[in-house]
């Protein structure tokens, strides 16, 4: 057997829903394995979910995941919904809509910071978490909060959006646009990103649907899954907008579906404000009397994929069995595939690109020697040899 | 001038210990660190390891998997540490307390000097919260 060292990282990933233990197997500095390890960050969700009531519940899957706070409410409501049979107001649907689309931009903005980051583009991560503050600014005038939202209920949402404040938001909205054109530019024309992510990090068609990978990670393998469109919920089926795919199964592909999906998601709110001003203002919810014994499905599309809730009920005022199933669970194993055979500077961008979030490395990751359990280098250093990396591509150019 | 203050006299370096948190806290420390807030300027920043590090910053609730690694963290830094519960998870378990995996909250396995409440606390509270600590 030839001398492998092995690399972990993890097991404590501040950013990510799930902190897991990856383990790189290296030669030299070409990664041959992967093996990670789930389960550090398990709260007991689903248990805790069977002692609350149905409205309590939703409090709790908010807090699932910070970043997709609107996603698990989004997929509980269409669960719950569908047990009860409770119909949605339209106005309900575009505040819905309007608040799953914000909670997009902002998760894809965060997430092309940390990438620029990692590639030794400081500014990017600066520019992108700066723009992502007019999101949260955004988020505090409509829902009153910043990050843990509390505006679904079953049979609706919680507070309105006044018709007076449309306006106010449109405004917002438009200044927001020409710093995501920024970013899309910055990002498109530079040579140097271009080298870094491009032929990095493959995963094939067959590769997806080998291992079930959904959202934008499948999407820049050219696969048109989206829950919004193959199932649609909320107002997606009431406005206009596509799935944007790529087909350079890259690194590149996959910020490049993020960069265009932005721009989507402001087109889908700026529509669905138009249209939200034409309801009746304050008809947010039918209120429900009782959720009958059944069972429901949820699902609805979360910055990273396909987010899935299972809900039995039995009658009574709290459910009997919560299930939950979130996008990064199935995207974490596409590393297999994409990691293998490329080397220890590419693995960090490779990594972060499925949006784990990945910034862990910053603090918890060694380097060890396989044999005599030496510690050759840490996170900082992981991070530091990708900008390396750049430094010298950029020399080179 | 007692040692505790001593120490901390200059810029506070910390390290953050994420637990079985949801983000937002750990995201919300991070945009301490960007260009709104920008808490760099008052010569705090985040450090890779323990060891470098004047305050132990621990967000999340703690199951009984990092119960232990916490522990251990905390004996790895160098004394005097101040260590600060961060969101309604660190300082009493908040929503995930009645979880059938608790460790605990923070304050029963390692002393803590100040909590910041908040679910997340926004990074207005974070500013405040140091202030109040180093004025302590």
């Amino acid at each position: 057997m030839s001398k492998k060292t092995v690399i972990p990282i993890g097991p404590y990933h501040p950013l990510q829903e799930e902190p897991e233990l990856f383990k790189l197997y290296c030669e030299g500095e070409i990664v041959r394995d992967i093996e990670w390890e789930t389960g550090y960050n398990h709260r007991g969700i689903e248990k805790i979910n069977e002692s609350k009531t149905f409205d309590q519940v939703f409090f709790v899957v908010e807090r699932i995941c910070g970043i997709c706070s609107t996603s698990h409410p989004f997929a509980y409501a269409n669960a719950m919904e569908e047990v009860g049979r409770v119909e949605v107001p339209d106005r309900a649907k575009f505040i819905r809509t309007i608040i799953g689309e914000l909670e997009r931009i902002h998760s894809h903005l965060l997430w092309l910071g940390l990438a620029g980051h990692f590639l030794g583009y400081n500014t990017v991560f600066m520019w992108a978490w700066k723009y992502r503050e007019m999101i949260l600014d955004i988020f505090e005038k409509t829902t009153g909060n910043r990050n843990n939202y509390a505006m679904f209920r079953i049979g609706g949402v919680r507070r309105d959006i006044p018709n007076i404040h449309i306006s106010d938001v449109k405004k917002m909205l438009d200044a927001i646009k020409p710093k995501l054109n920024l970013l899309l530019g910055a990002v498109m024309d530079d040579p140097v990103i271009h080298a870094r992510t491009k032929k990095v990090g493959i995963l094939t068609k067959e590769d997806i649907i080998d291992y079930g990978a959904v959202g934008p990670t499948a999407r820049a393998s050219g696969i048109a899954i989206d829950v919004r469109h193959d199932d649609p919920y909320a107002a997606y089926p009431l406005v206009d907008w596509k799935v944007i795919t790529s087909d350079g199964c890259d690194v590149y592909a996959k910020t490049e579906v993020r960069l265009l999906e932005m721009l989507e998601s402001v087109s889908i709110i700026d529509q669905c404000l138009d249209k939200m001003s034409h309801t009746k203002e304050g008809s947010i919810y039918n209120p429900v009397k009782e959720i009958p014994a059944g069972f429901g499905f949820g699902r609805a599309e979360a910055p990273r994929g396909e987010v899935f809730h299972f809900v039995k009920t039995d009658g009574s005022n709290s459910p009997a069995r919560h299930k939950v199933r979130a996008p990064s669970y199935v995207n974490i194993a596409t590393f297999k595939k994409s990691c293998i055979g490329q080397t220890i500077s590419d693995a960090t961008i490779i990594l972060a690109a499925v949006d784990p979030c990945y910034c862990c490395t910053e603090r918890m990751a060694f380097a060890y020697d396989y044999y005599s359990g030496k510690q050759i280098m840490n996170g900082l250093d992981l991070i530091r040899i990708s900008q390396q990396k750049t430094k010298e591509l950029k020399m080179k150019m | 001038m007692s040692l505790g203050s001593y120490c901390f006299r200059k810029s506070l370096w910390v390290f953050h210990f994420g637990g079985a948190s949801c983000n937002n806290c750990d995201i919300e420390i991070l945009d301490c660190l960007t260009s709104r807030y920008d808490i760099e300027r008052f010569g705090m920043q985040l450090v890779g390891t323990i060891r470098h590090a004047d305050v132990l910053l621990v967000s999340g609730s703690i199951n009984r998997k990092c119960r232990a690694r916490l522990l251990k963290v905390y004996n790895q830094a160098p004394k005097p540490i101040l260590v600060v519960a961060f969101g309604a998870c660190g300082c009493t378990g908040g929503i995930f307390a009645e979880g059938n995996v608790f460790g605990g909250p923070v304050d029963t396995i390692i002393p803590v000097d100040a909590y910041i409440p908040g679910c997340p606390p926004k990074p207005e509270a974070i500013l405040a919260g140091i202030v109040k600590l180093l004025n302590k």
